[in-house]
């Protein structure tokens, strides 16, 4: 647990002292900011402030767009950094467990993500300070789209993780995750594009995608069956990246 | 302290490591040799449990380097072949996270940092950045990383490489010194460096071992034919070398000329030493001689016999 806890620390030390960390928090504040200027100019424009301002602000393609892009920024380098650098062999030849090694990282990269995330929270409190009025019609709301934000990266930081383990090249590793990642994304619009579908297809698509998912967690209205899906969809893409961890050790 | 049997590493269908077997008692320096691509970091790296061996098996202290991994790794030290560190880590930052991983703590950590530090001469850099560091301080700190912890076993891959000779000298002083509390598997082109300071030599050659002594043992099995060499004035080159020749244990003697003097290279025979019996000769006939020498062999002598570059 000491050796997890000193591998952890490394990880997140080694990101807060990259200069691309500042740059992504920075691009990822305006990002967001500017998303939470046009919710509310949105809900003014419309005057029916039916929506809540916390249901718009995390259903609109702004917010999306920056969910996206800060996946496989953060997770690049965990594993192919070490390979490129060959560090990852004194890191091995240390008595430390593989899996302390892939949760380290795992956990880090977690870390960083709710870093990016957490000042989102103070635009809702600043909303309310100036307003008086509630960001979310409820406590539930602000919990089920928090709730869903951490499930939903908690997945595709593993598939990032999983695309660093299988090369040495950040910028490949990079490349996969964020096709792999648009490709899940997409995958629950494609009822929306493709309106006449089965249903069954369209329930099947809708069952996969994050934005139905973001859609009625924002609204307080909780579920477990997504929970269950991205946890297991998480615990699934760690236990490939392990496998494919000690397979690329052992191997090359 | 190593037991390795019928170790073998293939990658793909190329064997870098052909079934070698061999041991190292407790307190033993040994010295590894070979040729470029010979298998020998190959080797460490299995040693070190950082690759899996293809079969055969290698214990370190008693336990498995594949099976025990993690108790194998607690008591090694290894330095590989580049010296890879983080650059973004300060030179004692980075040590205490090694140390830290390594299981060292509170004050033992303290003190250790302090030792090695010293140790390796890295006090003048403590707050440098690794990444800025020269190659030569790189080493250093692989090399105080490698015994932060007090590993029984310490296995180098190329330690002094980079090195400055006072450097070397230091590395070379500070590997005897450990080497009376711990044993040490070093690997290294300075064949000089070896003699000096390894109990015994293995002689890696394309994936197998070809040779495993003491230098001196070594150096005695080439020295059974060495040359011994005559330089005098004689009066007939060709008279004198057959009267050379004459002499017991002599194989073949060839002779060259430099200005007056002529110079004789007397091939021996297998444990012969006809020295004396030339000085004899050389009295009797009264030649002038300046030099009369038998060549030591060295070590490189015997790592050249035994690798065959020329094939
Ligand atoms: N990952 C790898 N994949 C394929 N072949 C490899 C790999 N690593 C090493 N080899 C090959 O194995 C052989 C032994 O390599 P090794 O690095 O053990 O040699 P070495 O004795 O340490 O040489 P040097 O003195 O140059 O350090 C070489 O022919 C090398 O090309
Ligand atoms: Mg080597």
């Amino acid at each position: 647990m000491r050796k997890f806890f000193t591998l952890w620390k490394r990880e997140v030390a080694m990101v807060f002292r990259s200069p691309a960390a500042y740059v992504i928090l920075f691009f990822f504040l305006l990002l967001t900011g500017f998303n939470f200027y046009q919710t509310v100019n949105l809900i003014n424009q419309s005057g029916m402030p039916r929506l809540s301002v916390l249901e718009v602000y995390f259903n609109t393609p702004y917010f999306w767009f920056g969910f996206v892009l800060p996946f496989p920024l953060i997770t690049m380098r965990l594993f192919a950094e070490e390979y490129k650098l060959g560090t990852i062999e004194a890191l091995m030849t240390a008595p430390v467990r593989d899996t302390q090694v892939l949760l380290a990282k795992y956990l880090g990269a977690l870390f960083f993500y709710v870093v990016l995330w957490a000042p989102t929270g103070l635009y809702f409190l600043i909303f309310w300070w100036q307003t008086g009025l509630s960001a979310g019609s409820s406590p539930g709301v602000f919990i089920g789209s928090y709730a869903m934000l951490l499930l939903l990266g908690m997945f595709y930081l593993a598939i990032g993780c999983l695309a660093s383990a299988l090369t040495r090249n950040q910028i490949v590793a990079a490349i996969i995750s964020f096709v792999a990642i648009s490709l899940l994304f997409f995958w629950g619009l494609y009822s929306l594009w493709f309106p006449n579908v089965s249903r069954l297809l369209r329930e099947f698509t809708e069952y996969f995608s994050p934005i139905a998912h973001m859609a009625s967690f924002s609204q307080g209205l909780l579920d477990t069956r997504p929970v269950v899906l991205y946890l297991s969809l998480t615990a699934l893409t760690l236990f490939f990246t392990f496998q494919v961890f000690q397979y690329r050790r052992w191997k090359v | 302290m190593i037991k390795v049997e019928n170790l073998t590493k293939r990658y793909g269908g190329f064997t870098a490591v052909n079934g070698i077997s061999f041991e190292v008692g407790k307190g033993e320096i040994v010295g590894f040799l070979g040729p470029n691509g010979a298998g020998k970091s190959t080797t460490m790296r299995m040693l070190s449990c950082y690759l899996p061996p293809t079969s055969g098996r290698a214990e370190i202290a008693g336990f498995d380097v594949f099976k025990q991994s993690l108790k194998a790794r607690e008591r090694i030290g290894y330095m590989p072949e580049n010296v890879p560190l983080y650059s973004d880590m300060r030179v004692t930052e980075y040590l205490r996270y090694r140390a830290a991983l390594k299981g060292v703590r509170g004050r033992r950590m303290k003190e250790r940092i302090g030792d090695v530090m010293d140790l390796c001469g890295l006090r003048d850099v403590e707050r440098k950045l690794v990444g800025n560091l020269s190659k030569g301080y790189r080493q250093r700190v692989g090399l105080a990383d490698a015994m932060v912890h007090e590993p029984d076993l310490l296995i180098l891959d190329e330690p002094t490489i980079g090195l400055d000779p006072n450097q070397i000298r230091q590395v070379r002083e500070l590997i005897k010194n450990l080497g009376r509390h711990h044993t040490i598997l070093i690997s290294t082109h300075i064949l000089p460096e070896v003699e000096l300071t390894c109990s015994r030599v293995l002689i890696l050659n394309r994936g197998r071992i070809e040779a495993s002594d003491a230098p001196e043992n070594l150096r005695a099995r080439l020295h059974a034919t060495g040359d011994v060499r005559l330089e005098a004035k004689v009066a007939d080159l060709e008279k004198a070398k057959d009267a050379l020749a004459e002499i017991a244990g002599v194989r073949s003697v060839t002779a060259t000329e430099e200005g007056e003097w002529a110079v004789f290279a007397v091939g021996t025979e297998i444990d012969a030493d006809p020295r004396e019996a030339i000085h004899a000769l050389a009295v009797k006939q009264n030649w002038p001689v300046r030099e009369l020498s038998r060549n030591r062999v060295t070590l490189e002598d015997v790592f050249t016999e035994i690798t065959h570059p020329e094939e």
